[in-house]
């Protein structure tokens, strides 16, 4: 029963790796900021949820899975609120034509969302 | 073959180090935050490994958020940064110093490898006798409980401290109404998780300063977002409950050495209700302090 549970859970587990390794190419090799948060926040969203998918495959009981669902909910719409503000903060920079204080214009909020 | 403990905690020390060399050299200020934040979370992630769980948790909120939030907050503040120089000497001198450091701790490290160490054995001795039954909870606010009382004047020294210095800011800028909502959301969140990480201080891995962070974290969102009125240091119940864990901890440090066996010692029957409202007290002040060592009162101030 539990054996094949395991087994099952491999696949998960690989293409969760896989969307994360992807997610962090998608930062490093992306030409701008809306394209990067894109690649970070979706991919890095479905990476986290096959993984906690594989590991609630492999948990003792219902409760660390549910532990780990509830978990995976509040960084999707952590992440995704975050996105949205970082985006629309790059969009305000790139509307007032690049001032020079670009880093440090509204560090708290981006900083509060992660 | 190298198993995969040792191949995860390798790469855990070397991101440490290269992380720690880059928050320090990187060329602009706002990478060098950044780079400290990045250290502070995989430093979590290192105590966790180590199986301190509650040095883990006060690390990633303490280490990794506030002061990532205050040092933002400060730079935001400062004038722009001027061009670095390069100085050879001073970086001789450090270097010198570094590893004068290195060697002074590796030389008291070492002896620890392989003497077996007593407290351990000691704390699990008396832990039916501190009231709780997490032993870290019973060395914070049982058997050390002085360090503890200690920790919370340094912090009540800290927010002194800040406030002599008056940090001046502009007004805020009007917060997004995505974040306004956000922050409704997780402010039920923020008061379940502290109380949860509160009240399992006694039995786990939580207490006094991870919740209070917590909520300091929470109070400092709404306010951001504008949905808590001003906060100053000129509202008499704010400055009660900064003020309010030292002291009770005073207090009750105070009767037990007039009326009980000692300085901090609880009578036994007693301990679990005084520890309990001591971490209430204590959570209480750490949030109130840390939200105002974050944001500041500075717009009464400004008026």
């Amino acid at each position: 029963m539990t054996e094949w549970l395991i087994w099952l859970s491999w696949p998960l587990l690989l293409a969760g790796m896989f969307f994360f390794i992807s997610g962090t190419l998608g930062v490093l090799r992306f030409p701008d900021v809306y394209s990067r948060l894109h690649a970070v926040t979706k991919a890095d969203t479905l990476g986290l949820g096959l993984l906690a998918a594989g590991l609630a495959l492999r948990s003792d009981g219902w409760q660390p899975a549910l532990l780990m669902l509830l978990i995976w909910l509040l960084v999707m719409v952590s992440s995704a609120t975050a996105c949205q503000l970082l985006a629309r903060h790059q969009r305000e920079f790139d509307s007032d034509g690049g001032a020079e204080t670009s880093a440090s214009q509204k560090p708290e909020e981006q900083h509060d969302q992660r | 073959m190298i198993n995969a403990d040792l191949l995860f905690d390798l790469t855990l020390i070397l991101l440490l180090l290269g992380l720690a060399v880059a928050a320090i050299h990187a060329p602009k200020l706002y990478t060098s935050i950044v780079m400290f934040i990045v250290f502070g979370l995989m430093l979590a992630l290192t105590w966790a490994r180590l199986g301190a769980t509650d040095l883990a948790l006060a690390e990633a909120g303490i280490g990794a958020g506030l002061i990532g939030v205050m040092l933002l907050s400060a730079m935001g503040r400062s004038p722009p940064e001027p061009a670095s120089r390069s100085r050879p000497l001073q970086h001789i001198a450090s270097l010198t110093l570094a590893v004068l450091v290195l060697l002074l701790l590796t030389r008291a490290a070492i002896p620890l490898l392989d003497a077996s160490p007593l407290l351990p054995q000691q704390v699990a001795q008396e832990l039916d006798n501190s009231g709780v039954s997490h032993p870290v909870t019973a060395v914070l606010l049982n058997f050390r409980a002085w360090d503890t009382l200690l920790e919370l004047v340094v912090l009540l020294l800290a927010l002194l401290g800040v406030r002599q210095l008056q940090p001046s800011t502009g007004p805020r800028p009007q917060a997004w109404p995505l974040l306004v909502a956000w922050s409704r959301v997780i402010a039920p969140l923020v008061v379940m998780v502290g109380g949860y990480l509160l009240w399992s201080g006694s039995h786990a891995p939580g207490g006094a300063f991870q919740a209070g962070v917590v909520l300091a974290a929470g109070v400092v969102t709404l306010r951001l977002s504008g949905l808590l009125p001003n906060i100053g240091w000129h509202q008499w119940p704010l400055r009660a409950l900064v003020l309010v864990g030292v002291a009770l901890f005073s207090l009750v440090a105070a009767t037990s050495a007039w009326l009980g066996e000692g300085w901090l010692a609880y009578p036994r029957e007693w301990s679990g209700g005084l520890i309990l409202s001591i971490e209430i007290a204590a959570t209480l002040s750490i949030a109130a302090a840390l939200t105002l060592l974050v944001i500041g009162d500075t717009e009464e101030l400004a008026a």
